[in-house]
């Protein structure tokens, strides 16, 4: 037996923007083209593009693997293509085993039928028995938190409980590679964590798992390796904390190159100090200096420096502005640079973090520059706290 | 061939799952429930009945039970033959979300939907054994000849729903082709009136596969005699070389399914 469960060879995939024939008008002289032109798989006819070029990886047994990028990378077509649901244009893929894919959440319920109901439709149609479909039923409704809901019509669920349900069944399927995208957003809270708990045990099971997702810090906690696709072309592939931060780097570097300095108003440069020097590596409780420089070359109007940090999941946990310190606006003249130095106590946990700078009028809340992410930073402890606080816990026992 | 219909046996709790979601559906939220797969072949035949009224009034001849007895066994076939059709035709279209998400055989839908229609038709025959059975209508030998007529009409209908599902999921117009054939074929078919009657154009008539299944019904069940063997065979033959074109048609499309939905 093998120990490649997945491997794609070198796959490319060609689709077509618009309509395929609008009407039979065009459809005709299409038809009678194609008949005497011997097109080559290669090329790109009028309106195709590549959503895959040349991608090529392997997994193996037991293995869990990221796919992360940004939207229209071709992260679903990877999936669309090993599950079967589309044909590569070229290249080859092996696929070892049982596949499960959960591409959308909940596709196949019926919104007539009851949440239990569904339950049997929906996990037939992701590859279960409904003899197994009875032994699981149990956990399967414990898990989602539905019970008292399970024989009402789906079509009567919140969105949420509908993602819930979905996940539930998703995750019981137990087949030997599962392939998962962007799932792990459904629910509130408590269910997202419990979502996460079980997908890391069904990796710590031994399943071989795909999982494509935005969320950086699921993908590092549940992936040993990851792949970055971008316009869909393997950009990195290696460990899941490198291709991130690979990733993170190459956005931040996209937002940098779209500031020119014919902006009214910019921001030249970002930089964290902390006491050991310009360093992108904290400790937590250490003083960190956020130096912003600014120049406004034809704008005289009002401005506020603003920062803001944000976790791996990007959402902001802290935000100030010199507004806000100043209680005033700053006034720049026509060649005068400025510096402004916030400085930061930094009480956060160990992570990595975004710092993200905007240039702003205060007076008519208008965005002049920003930089999102201005950079990134990796706090680093002895102990381990989870969060974005670190409120420094000491333990006594008696 | 024998990959593809392994592949659907693996799936059939599937092929179950789905043909119970479409009947269950079905008759979800209506007050008559279940009562509708009998009612809607009884109007049928209340219709075929007024029709053989009609013709008894003008030609004036007294109808003939036996007039009412066929027009009940061919046209709740019929009536099978049309909704399989009609909802296979649509089955890929309307299960689009799960076509361009998950990946099962496709095979799965059409088949499906022949085989949610199936367990309407089978409802309704009860009924109709019911009825049969008050008519008097006896019982002989040639009642076997049933299931293989039937499995004739039920490969007729696969591979047809096959081929428009395919074809439907490229150019929706063949779903309003398929209404205007549906709508149309049974003044072609030997539904409402017997092939007989035409002399010798009977033939011409013959030639729609449906035809001869519909005119041997006739013969087993009301005049208990064999269908004629020629144009049953005839019927078989084209069935299962329909069933396989579709079927090779059907599954070198299946690949390109999910982007051209």
């Amino acid at each position: 037996m093998s120990d490649i469960m997945l491997e794609m060879q070198g796959v490319s995939k060609k689709f077509r923007r618009g309509q395929l024939h609008d009407s039979l008008r065009d459809l005709i002289p299409a038809l009678t083209r194609s008949l005497f032109t011997r097109r080559n798989g290669d090329s790109l006819g009028q309106q195709e593009f590549w959503a895959l070029k040349d991608v090529s990886f392997q997994v193996k047994r037991g293995e869990a693997m990221g796919i992360i990028g940004p939207n229209g990378s071709g992260k679903s077509t990877i999936l669309k293509i090993l599950t079967g649901i589309m044909n590569p244009t070229s290249g080859e893929k092996l696929v070892n085993g049982s596949l499960s894919a959960l591409i959308e959440v909940g596709a196949g319920f019926h919104p007539d039928l009851t949440g239990r109901e569904n339950i049997f439709l929906n996990g037939t149609i992701l590859g279960m028995k409904r003899r197994e479909i009875r032994a699981k039923l149990d956990d399967i409704i414990e898990f989602s938190g539905l019970r008292e809901f399970i024989d009402t019509p789906v079509k009567r669920y919140s969105s949420g409980m509908y993602a819930r349900l979905g996940f539930s069944i998703a995750c019981h399927v137990d087949p030997d590679i599962l392939v998962v995208d962007e799932v792990l957003s459904v629910g509130d809270w408590a269910f997202q964590n419990r979502s996460m708990e079980k997908m890391q045990s069904i990796v710590n099971g031994g399943a071989t798992v795909i999982f494509v997702s935005h969320n950086l810090k699921a993908v590092t906690t549940l992936c040993d390796r990851a792949l970055f696709l971008e316009h869909g072309e393997v950009k990195a592939l290696g460990p899941a904390h490198e291709v991130a931060d690979q990733y993170i780097s190459r956005v931040a570097r996209q937002a940098e190159s779209q500031t020119s300095t014919d902006k009214d108003a910019f921001i030249e440069s970002v930089r964290l100090l902390t006491d050991s020097g310009d360093l992108s590596l904290v400790t937590p409780g250490q003083k960190a200096t956020v130096e912003v420089t600014i120049r406004a070359p034809r704008c005289r109007e009002p401005l506020a420096v603003a920062i803001a940090f944000r976790d791996e999941d990007y959402s902001m946990f802290f935000y100030v502005d010199s507004a806000r310190l100043l209680s005033e606006a700053l006034t720049l003249g026509p060649d005068e640079t400025r510096t402004l130095r916030f400085g930061l106590d930094m009480h956060v946990a160990p992570g990595s973090y975004f710092l993200n700078v905007a240039l702003t009028r205060p007076d008519v809340d208008e965005l002049l520059d920003h930089k999102a992410p201005a950079l990134k930073f990796v706090v680093h402890s002895d102990v381990d706290v989870r969060g974005v606080a670190n409120l420094y816990p000491r333990l006594e026992m008696s | 061939m024998f990959d593809s219909i392994r592949a659907v046996a693996d799936h059939r709790d599937l092929l179950f799952m789905i043909t119970w979601r479409d009947i269950r559906i079905k008759y979800k939220q209506s007050v008559m429930g279940f009562l509708w797969a009998i009612f809607m072949p009884m109007i049928i035949v209340a219709a075929g009945i007024v029709i053989k009224l009609a013709f008894a009034v003008i030609s004036e001849e007294p109808l003939k039970m036996i007039d009412v007895v066929t027009i009940s066994v061919k046209s709740l076939p019929w009536a099978f033959f049309v909704a399989s059709l009609r909802f296979a035709s649509n089955s890929l279209v309307s299960n689009a979300n799960l076509v361009t998400k998950i990946y099962f055989p496709r095979l799965i839908f059409p088949v499906s939907a022949v085989a949610s229609q199936l367990f309407d038709f089978a409802i309704a025959s009860v009924v109709l054994v019911v009825i049969l059975s008050v008519l008097k209508v006896g019982i002989s030998i040639y009642l076997l000849w049933v299931p293989v007529l039937l499995t004739i009409l039920i490969l007729i209908g696969i591979g047809m729903g096959l081929f428009f599902s395919a074809a439907n999921l490229f150019f929706r117009d063949v779903k309003y082709l398929v209404e205007v054939i549906l709508t149309f074929a049974i003044f072609f078919t030997p539904v409402f009136y017997d092939a007989d009657m035409f002399g010798k154009w009977k033939t011409l008539m013959m030639i729609n596969p449906v035809a001869p299944v519909l005119e041997g019904l006739r013969d087993v069940v009301v005049l208990h005699q064999s269908p004629d063997p020629f144009w049953t065979a005839y019927a078989a033959i084209v069935a299962v070389v329909g069933l396989l074109v579709s079927f090779v048609f059907f599954t070198r499309m299946e690949p390109l399914f999910a982007e051209s939905i």
